[in-house]
């Protein structure tokens, strides 16, 4: 499906204002500082792209919505826009968006090819610098127009921000159904808007833990299906599951290496203890990457695959650990008050996600990678369980209260200011929030 | 005779009620109290699944993030030992358990250790390593369902359940 996709969406620069673009910028080129702590949003004016049918004005409101979800841009009401903008091929009246602050202004055009397809055209524009900053044009089967929005989405992202953005990307996660002591789980997998989601897997045995493969294709995960709880590959699309190795006791915890050609988890040994391994997945050897009497778990590769960082006891409490890929020299980086478990590498390579206990609450926290400047994003009575987005500004995690419901689906930025509820259908926990498609 | 001596000798079903009754939170009913399977004290015919759990006690409680073999689950353990002895048909699987209070991938980890734990101490009794099965559930398996400490300390457990048998 992705390399459809990928043909499908052909991009080109689109060449008008020619003049104005020549024009040296009134001031320094609109920029948000996304590197700061407090960060104001950014007004911007989303316009429906020009269209036949409804689907300008949808195209629109999705770009919005996750713009203004990212808690970098303040989308502005529709009603107080004075221009009406007919042409996107001609610039604006800049000083009609300036008048209402609109620092940045978005127009855009969907008409549908014939053969069938859906061509979406936007811009960009610096309304102060009465400047176009961005151009572009996509092609795109017409179910895939949710995703065209997020390509736009993400661009007018990293133009402004000058960092990747993370709006083209799924989340699968665990659907939770029924009452606590009878839970039904299903794997699940959705836009990160949590648009089109569909289950990928029946709900007769407890699943949990799914992590996408960087390929973005398949995902490891940890099922009962066959008794004893053991690590699985699921393609997405075929729906085709694998084992991963044929290990005596359970295996859990499981992870892709940043080259997709392992998976890092933890092997149960008969002395009750847990240990992690590397599993090859071409070659399906494995290599032991710890071996202490303790609980040895929750590893999760740095973005070179050099170290893995990972959760022990052998300290007597689940701490964090680091250590190199091949098993060496492992250090403990958490001393903080508390246990801190399910640490998460950033895809940046700056941080790591974690998991604390603290005070009879939960926290979700980040650190550098030698355990300083350890920062908490978030505080509750149950949550956990990290996941990075592909641009290693945002964190997923989920969060329960206290009796019966369940747990639902959270984002939170690196200022821990922007937290954000996740629409899932059910009751949902274990996100991981897809890599980028290239 | 020799079965109501045992009920009034385990001392975890009865601290289990209390712990119930005082809780009042919403909780499945555990197998351990009699009066929860709608049986009489002495209804559960001898080398039945019912008398293992009524009579015997199917589970061990642990202490938070411990996996060490109480006092009291020991006493529970040695007569599960004693019976099994007694039964040698049966296999047994030992769940371990753990409550919400930690990280699902932790609490996997955990309840395995616990579920070892409750087998190693079986096995030094007696009971032969190749009857016992054990697998962990985490915190996926809640038997009590609140928001305190007494929920929380029943759903740290280790729970032998029969299987096979005569």
């Amino acid at each position: 499906m992705t390399n459809t996709l990928k043909a499908l969406f052909s991009t080109a620069l689109l060449s008008v204002g020619l003049a104005l673009a020549a024009t040296q910028p009134a001031r320094a080129v609109l920029e948000i500082d996304i590197t700061q702590g407090v960060v104001e949003p950014l007004p911007i004016a989303i316009t429906d792209f020009i269209a036949n049918d409804a689907i300008g004005q949808e195209i629109a409101a999705v770009v919005a919505a996750d713009l203004q979800r990212s808690g970098l841009f303040k989308p502005i009401e529709k009603g107080a826009f004075i221009e009406k903008i007919t042409n996107p091929d001609v610039a604006p009246r800049f000083p009609d968006w300036t008048v209402i602050n609109a620092q940045a202004l978005v127009t855009g055009r969907v008409s549908h090819e014939a053969d069938g397809r859906l061509r979406a055209e936007f811009r960009l524009w610096d309304t102060f610098a009465g400047q176009q900053l961005v151009g572009e044009q996509f092609f795109a089967n017409k179910a895939n127009w949710r995703r065209v929005a997020h390509i736009i989405a993400d661009a007018i992202y990293e133009r402004l921000t000058g960092e990747k953005g993370y709006f083209d990307t799924r989340i699968v996660y665990v659907e939770e159904s029924g009452p606590k002591d009878k839970r039904v789980k299903r794997l699940a997998i959705m836009d990160q808007d949590g648009a089109n989601n569909r289950p990928l897997s029946d709900g007769r045995a407890i699943v949990m833990t799914p992590r996408f493969s960087p390929n973005r294709q398949e995902i490891t995960y940890m099922s009962y299906e066959g008794g004893q709880p053991q690590v699985y590959l699921l393609q997405i699309e075929t729906g085709q599951r694998e084992l991963v190795g044929n290990f005596p006791g359970m295996t859990f915890a499981p992870r892709f290496s940043p080259d997709g050609q392992k998976v890092v988890m933890s092997l149960l040994r008969q002395d009750g203890n847990s240990n992690i391994y590397a599993m090859d997945l071409r070659s399906r050897t494995t290599t032991r990457l710890t071996s202490s009497n303790a609980i040895d778990t929750s590893p999760s590769y740095s973005p070179d695959g050099t170290r893995v960082v990972f959760t022990s006891d052998r300290g007597g409490r689940p701490h964090i650990y680091v250590m190199g890929a091949d098993g060496s020299n492992p250090q403990r980086i958490s001393f903080g008050d508390g246990t801190y478990s399910t640490p998460v590498w950033s895809p940046r390579g700056d941080l790591i996600a974690f998991t604390k206990q603290s005070g009879g609450q939960f926290q979700i926290g980040v650190m550098r990678t030698d355990g300083s400047g350890e920062r908490i994003l978030s505080s509750g009575f149950l949550q956990e369980g990290p996941t990075w987005a592909p641009n290693g500004r945002v964190i997923m995690f989920f969060r329960e209260g206290a009796g019966q419901g369940g747990p639902k689906l959270y984002s939170i930025d690196l200022t821990g200011r922007n937290e954000q509820a996740i629409p899932t259908p059910q009751y949902a926990s274990d996100p991981a929030w897809s890599p980028l498609l290239d | 005779m020799r079965r109501i001596a045992a009920i009034t000798r385990n001392p975890a079903a009865v601290a289990l009620v209390a712990m119930l009754a005082v809780a009042g939170c919403a909780s499945k009913q555990t197998p351990n109290n009699p009066a929860d399977l709608g049986l009489g004290a002495g209804a559960a015919t001898p080398g039945s699944a019912q008398d293992f759990t009524v009579n015997v006690g199917d589970r061990i409680f642990f202490d938070t993030d411990s996996s060490v073999i109480r006092a009291d689950a020991q006493t529970t353990l040695a007569r599960q030992a004693q019976w099994l002895a007694q039964y040698p048909t049966y296999a047994i699987t030992v769940e371990g358990h753990a409550d919400e209070r930690g990280t699902r991938e932790y609490n996997l980890a955990l309840g395995a250790r616990r579920a070892a734990a409750a087998r190693d101490f079986l096995v030094a009794r007696g009971v032969q390593a190749n009857r016992i099965r054990t697998i962990s559930y985490g915190k996926e398996r809640p038997v009590a369902v609140c928001d305190n400490i007494s929920c929380w300390s029943q759903n740290r457990r280790a729970v032998t359940v029969l299987s096979g048998g005569s």
